[in-house]
């Protein structure tokens, strides 16, 4: 005769390795290095789960685990549900079918957890207008509900909302991405629309952050667009990019690009960092101390007549849309804290031929911003370069 | 021959071409060859005291030559060289 539901799991739970809350517990503060799994339900994991576990319902164990807890097979994961029991069929899973060797499954699961006093972490919870918004979101193990909440707390500032602020902004803002901050001096002219698909023809004249705010709200009501009708310049910048977490650069200049680059610096805030011109992009994430910094990569800016802008030799119309997507993938996945960022790298796209190129940027040990201790960079030392004035005065 | 990839703000130097080969045992060669088969490149890729330009990012293959030995880096047959100036362009 086969054996009951209730003997095999007998049989399971005798031959898994099962630990004691309070052994996880101790082992977790210890700072160890366990993974540690719960393979409740979604609305179960929603009403509170360990702080620092992963998830992934046991349903669908076999192919998400390795996304969630990754595939070395000789990490610790100790795996918890609610009583104990559906952790060690979990445990017996991962251990029997899938190869990982060092499997334990909690006594008691989380409500012997909680019984002890211990902390629990209750997620925040989506409405169910975005649980639907970003479903998409929460089915990809990277992202997922932790990853929607981070991007919803996200405060996110393009410089720019032209070329390659208008397609970031857009697929930002549909990713839910909860402050957009847009710093543009500029009115939405007939020129623009060739390539910067935020803005509308009923809506030349209009200044570009109103213009953008319309078309944002428009995709998602839950972003708070927060509006900045100037040009970055010395006297307003630590003011306009103090709190936000990433920052998109698009500017369309040097002196603009060495000040924020020096400010973002001081301040630690990583810096998504693009340019276009003609059929040729380049990208590259400037992440403050973790790696090279804007100087690291350009110590000195070329000659004017070696620095054309966009404005003045044009450029194809879907490049900017090109880059500016590959710049919002890059702050999604540092919101996020998913995949490898562009740090120390520079990529480097040809319309024309099609092709990437990569290119590996180091820090310079010399650098004079990125070297030198944040709280000693000077206010009068941002975006001062040399021969500064005469750059200027030759650029126009 | 080492491949010469060319960027934009120098295409029109080089008659528009986005690579070209240029012969050289080092990376200071095979520059100075490129500059004497298209001469309007020599101004924009070395200073008068033919050092190069500051301005101007050389990459072998992946690697800045800034970290390698730098125009005495040695160049290999396959070996390709990515001239990179700095761009601007963007919100415009």
């Amino acid at each position: 005769m086969s054996p009951s539901g209730a003997e095999v799991i007998r049989k399971i739970r005798s031959e898994v390795e099962e630990v004691d809350p309070a052994d996880v517990k101790a082992t977790l503060s210890n700072g160890n290095g366990i993974v540690l799994l719960d393979v409740r339900e979604s609305e179960e994991w929603d009403a509170g789960h360990i702080p620092g576990a992963k998830h992934v319902p046991r349903g669908y164990l076999e192919s998400r685990v390795e996304a969630a807890i990754g595939a070395d097979r000789d990490q610790r994961v100790v795996i918890y549900c609610a009583s104990g029991q559906r952790s060690a069929l979990a445990a017996n899973t991962l251990k029997n079918l899938l190869g990982y060797e060092n499997v334990a499954s909690m006594n008691g699961g989380i409500t012997l957890w909680k019984d002890r006093g211990y902390e629990v972490e209750k997620p925040v919870v989506l409405t169910p207008q975005q649980r639907e918004r970003y479903s998409r979101h929460l089915l990809v193990p990277e992202i997922g509900l932790e990853g929607q909440t981070k991007l919803l707390n996200a405060k996110v500032l393009l410089l720019g909302a032209g070329g390659l602020g208008s397609p970031t902004a857009l697929y930002l803002a549909a990713a839910g991405v909860g402050t957009l901050g847009v710093v543009d001096d500029d009115e939405v002219d007939l020129s623009n629309l060739q390539r910067q698909v935020i803005h509308t023809t009923d809506r030349i004249g209009t200044p570009k952050v109103d213009s953008a705010e319309i078309a944002i709200n428009g995709i998602n009501p839950d972003v708070n667009v927060v509006k900045y009708k100037t040009r970055l310049d010395a006297s307003n910048i630590m003011e306009i990019i103090d709190g936000y977490d990433v920052i998109v650069d698009g500017v369309d200049n040097f002196p603009t690009r060495y000040l924020l680059n020096d400010a973002t610096v001081r301040l630690g805030i990583p810096v998504v960092s693009a340019s276009i011109l003609g059929f040729d992009g380049q990208l590259s994430v400037f992440k403050p101390h973790d790696g090279p910094c804007y100087r690291c990569l350009y110590p000195v800016p070329p000659p004017a007549e070696l620095a054309p802008s966009c404005g003045a030799n044009g450029v194809l119309g879907v490049l900017p849309g090109t880059m500016g997507l590959l710049q919002a993938t890059e702050v999604v996945k540092l919101v996020v804290g998913a995949g490898e960022p562009l740090i120390g790298r520079l990529l480097l796209y040809e319309a024309l031929g099609a092709t990437f190129t990569e290119l590996k940027v180091r820090r310079d040990p010399e650098c004079p911003i990125c070297s030198i201790d944040p709280s000693e960079i000077d206010e009068s030392q941002l975006g001062v370069f040399p021969d500064y004035e005469a750059f200027c005065a030759a650029a126009g | 021959m080492a491949t010469i990839k060319i960027p934009p703000v120098l295409r029109p130097s080089v008659g528009g071409e986005k690579e070209v080969q240029a012969e050289g045992g080092d990376v200071g060669a095979v520059l100075r060859a490129l500059a004497e088969q298209h001469p309007a490149t020599q101004q924009q890729l070395f200073g008068a005291d033919g050092s190069l330009n500051r301005y101007v990012n050389v990459y072998l293959n992946d690697e800045d030559v800034r970290v390698l030995d730098g125009l005495d880096t040695a160049v290999g047959e396959t070996d390709t060289l990515v001239i990179l100036p700095a761009m601007a362009g963007g919100a415009f």
